[in-house]
């Protein structure tokens, strides 16, 4: 018996062909025993169809997995849990009106005559929590809880079925700075005591930080596997890319001219609760400059964006556009000037359901170059229009135009929403966490995009998350806490750590805080 | 292989095969249950029930029966129109059942009681059923009320509603209104020589009219722009209010567009004097019913639905044709009724055909894992 294999899944020499691409061309992964390895590639370059061979969701053409140096057919996801491979995917599996200690023992539910017997499962549960850092309150309902817990839910759920290979796919990608450094120290600690962990991310900063080796891959190849500790980012960009990256985007400084848009006195109404989400927020965006909203997530950003954007209505104060006072205005009105690259893309931003033509025209099709006087479409217009931008923008797909855009993966669905705002006519740019869930050449190229969209003039409103971003892009940050806006800050004088501080509600200016 | 791989996973291929293992299915259980209770005639029987009309000799005869099999199709597409309509913008219009009553209800009045000419009293129907279909639709975007449960109530209160309207014109001596002929002559649909073509003075121009009310609405919905914004409120009511459409508007006229189908669908039945309204009657008719089944055999394609509406109607009327000596009177509605409810599981049989080219045809692993499997 060969009890020593260093390894605890190899997948050796995996293809995977789906029609007109090899998504998997001849791929090895080899996961060592007690490691963190990363895995990463560009938006398709097929990490998540290799983790999907792994996990049992798709069955590779060639090549084989082994377990413990054993080879194994993974037929299923069930098979896959059976040989105590779990994953976190992206978007969570998690019913919603459930509690935490429900969501986590769904499925391996101990029954004593038909009753639940939920009293073991809970001590388990806490034990889990204790030993890895891992805090959840068991008995709060899934909806009621922050995104970084239901995180956590779901990484206890792999533990509570002993699993013992976990795969975390894009984990960072829905968490504030702070989640994302608890996240990092929890899969250390998992990693200490023996866990295994594959780590899908294109987030270079966070692969240093916590992975041991990492897989690089481009458009379905392996472009090769190296130990952390002998790279750096740039050489993991060109790996990844294919091309040097610029990390950082050259911008001039800007120019600012006219208020484009102007907020004054600003009240949202929160849907979660009684009070209200923005609070007496006044400030301009003038063209020609970069504002940023910072922020920890659920401090009002959102409530500001869907006030300004017109998808809920202001309680009270003045939105003007141009000069025009739009504060009851329809968001069909306030779109003659605004793009607005929403929160969500799947909420707001796209219909999955349509192809990805008629996506890329769903803020201009009732116009006269896609619209006829008689209401008909034309769609020999709209396609046209919807190839020029997938060229443009370089959005990935399938089929181009007819891709159905469920079909298509996140940062290629991101890019068309891109392609689709910054394409349409506009003075003012909202943009909400843009680049969320996108590597690094997409980022490049989106925030190019943005700081051109800039510098022809138009004004942005960029929200972000990510303090990098922030930092990377604005021109002037605007930091909000609890629904006010609490600093204004120049990026050029500030250091992260003093965001940090205001983020986070230590400090504020006191001649900011509107009352 | 390669070529037919392609082939299987067009849409419209996968529709027309899953409905046509529906139908096997259905016409199979239908065949067991007439095996268990008579097996000497079951083959006969349910030969005679997939035969209809063919069951008399090609010729004047075959092809009268054939006319009242479509006669009874055109109000069939009209409901399945309607119940399609609205899915597409994500309602399911159970409502059609009462929009039909009321259809009927009001074609019959304005032609009896006011000796209106037919393409009036189409049209006010038509009217009757979209204010029906607007109530459910007012109260669905401005206070959110289930379409389905506003729907089912609705059917009932047109129901005793048409009933009491249409006592004012019913026959003295008996529960059926008065006939057109002789009463509302004017009412009557004309036939523009359809019905020396079919040997059947009920045959219609309303058959012809329903096909091109099919193809408008695929018009609608495919072409246009008001079909776009119907289709993307459907799919994704928030990402509709994103790109500024009014998706309650778009609600509200969607409801009122399908209420009028159904309703015009009616008069299409009774203006062509093949039936006479039962002012007792106690239960909704089932053509509104039958218009889901319909609508989801014919793979919720306009033109889809006057095929499957065609078929329905053709086993429903191939019913009468089943042995009553031989088999109890109830089964001829029991096998149709088995077939109607097997055309449901279209989407079922649709998703295993697609679910098995999954595997092979999924471009990217998202697509699965937001599918929201394990």
């Amino acid at each position: 018996m060969e009890m020593e294999c260093p390894y605890a899944v190899e997948m050796l020499g995996i293809t995977k062909r789906f029609p007109g691409i090899v998504a998997n061309d001849n791929i090895t992964l080899q996961l060592k025993k007690g490691e963190i390895h990363a895995l990463l590639g560009e938006n398709g370059a097929g990490k998540s169809t290799l983790m999907s061979v792994l996990f049992g969701l798709y069955q590779a053409e060639e090549g084989t997995i082994k377990k413990d140096g054993k080879e194994v057919q993974i037929n299923d996801p069930n098979d896959a849990n059976a040989l105590g491979i779990g994953m976190v995917h992206q978007h969570f599996k998690l019913v919603q009106c459930f509690t935490v200690l429900d969501n986590i023992i769904l499925g391996v539910e101990e029954t004593k005559h038909g009753m639940l017997k939920k009293d073991d499962a809970r001590k388990k549960v806490l034990a889990l929590s204790e030993k890895y850092g891992l805090k959840v309150d068991p008995d709060a309902l899934i909806q009621d809880i922050t995104v970084g817990m239901q995180q956590r839910t779901e990484i206890l759920k792999m533990l509570y079925r002993d699993n013992d290979i976990l795969i975390f796919d894009e984990p960072t990608a829905v968490l504030t700075p702070q989640e994302i450094e608890e996240l990092m120290q929890i899969m250390k600690n998992l990693a200490k005591e023996g866990k295994s962990i594959l780590f899908i991310s294109h987030k270079l900063n966070e692969i240093m930080e916590v992975a041991d080796r990492v897989t690089v891959l481009r458009r379905g190849k392996c472009i090769g596997t190296v130990n952390v500790c002998d790279t750096n980012e740039n050489e993991l960009s060109r790996m990844m890319v294919g091309r040097d990256v610029k990390l950082v985007a050259d911008k001039t400084p800007a120019q600012p001219k006219d208020v484009v848009l102007d907020v004054e006195n600003l009240t949202v109404a929160s849907k979660n609760h009684n009070n209200n989400a923005v609070k007496h927020v006044s400030f301009n965006v003038r063209q020609g400059e970069i504002v940023c909203i910072a922020g920890i997530d659920g401090n009002g950003q959102t409530e500001l964006v869907y006030g300004i954007t017109g998808l809920e209505p202001a309680k009270e104060g003045k939105i003007t556009i141009c000069g025009k006072d739009v504060t009851n205005a329809s968001i069909r009105e306030r779109s003659a000037e605004m793009s607005h690259i929403p929160e969500d893309r799947h909420k707001h931003g796209l219909i999955l359901e349509y192809p990805l033509d008629y996506n890329m025209v769903l803020q201009r099709y009732w116009q006269p170059e896609f619209t006829t006087k008689g209401g008909f479409l034309k769609k020999d217009a709209i396609r046209k229009y919807s190839d020029e931008l997938i060229e443009k923008f370089d959005v990935r797909s399938s089929q181009g135009s007819d891709t159905m855009t469920r079909s298509m993966s996140g940062g290629n669905q991101q890019k068309a929403i891109v392609a689709r705002e910054l394409s349409k006519e506009h003075k003012l740019l909202v943009a909400v966490q843009p680049t969320r869930g996108l590597d690094v050449g997409a980022i490049e190229f989106i925030h190019r995009q943005i700081i051109d969209s800039r510098d022809a003039g138009d004004a942005v409103l960029l929200v972000s998350l990510e303090l990098e971003e922030v930092m990377n892009l604005s021109d002037r940050i605007l930091v909000m806490y609890e629904g006010e806006i609490v600093g204004e800050l120049d990026p050029k004088k500030i250091t992260t750590e003093e965001l940090g501080l205001y983020m986070a509600g230590a400090k504020r200016d006191t001649q900011k805080g509107a009352e | 292989m390669k070529n037919k791989k392609s082939f299987m996973e067009n849409p419209a291929v996968q529709g027309i095969l899953s409905a046509l293992i529906c139908i096997v299915i259905g016409v199979l259980i239908g065949y067991i249950v007439l095996l268990v209770i008579n097996p000497a005639e079951a083959g006969t029987g349910i030969m005679a029930i997939m035969k209809n009309f063919f069951n008399y000799p090609i010729g004047k005869i075959g092809m009268k029966y054939f006319g009242s099999t479509l006669v009874k199709t055109a109000p069939l597409i009209m409901c399945a129109l309607s119940i399609c309509f609205c899915y597409k913008v994500g309602l399911f219009n159970i409502g059609a059942a009462g929009q039909y009553v009321v259809g009927a209800g009001v074609s019959l009045y304005t032609a009896l009681a006011w000796g209106l000419p037919w393409y009036l009293c189409i049209i006010l129907a038509g009217l009757g059923g979209a204010l029906s279909g607007l109530l459910i639709g007012v109260l669905k975007a401005f206070l959110n009320v289930n379409e389905v449960i506003s729907g089912i109530m609705l059917n009932w209160i047109s129901l005793y509603c048409v009933n009491m309207l249409l006592t004012g014109v019913k026959e003295p001596s008996s529960p059926y209104t008065l006939p057109l002929t002789g009463h509302g002559n004017a009412g009557l649909i004309p036939s523009l020589g359809l019905s020396t073509l079919f040997n059947n003075d009920k045959v219609t121009i309303a058959i012809p009219l329903s096909i091109l009310f099919a193809i408008l609405v695929w018009v609608i919905l495919d072409k246009t722009k008001f079909g776009y914004e119907l289709k993307a409120t459907g799919y994704n009511k928030n990402a509709a209010k994103y790109a500024g459409m009014k998706e309650k508007k778009n609600i509200i006229i969607a409801l009122a567009i399908g209420g009028a189908l159904a309703a015009i669908g009616a008069s299409f039945l009774y203006l062509s004097g093949i039936e006479n309204w039962e002012v007792g009657r106690s239960s909704v008719p089932g053509m509104g019913f039958n218009g889901i089944a319909a609508t989801f055999l014919g793979a919720l394609n306009p033109i889809g639905s006057i095929f499957s509406s065609f078929f329905i109607q053709h086993i429903t009327d191939g019913a009468v044709f089943l042995d009553k000596t031989a088999f109890p009177s109830q089964i001829p509605d029991l096998i149709t009724a088995i077939i109607i409810y097997l055309c449901g599981f279209m989407g079922f049989i649709k998703m295993l055909l697609a679910g098995k080219k999954k595997n092979k045809a999924a471009p990217s692993a998202e697509t699965k894992q937001e599918g929201g499997k394990q």
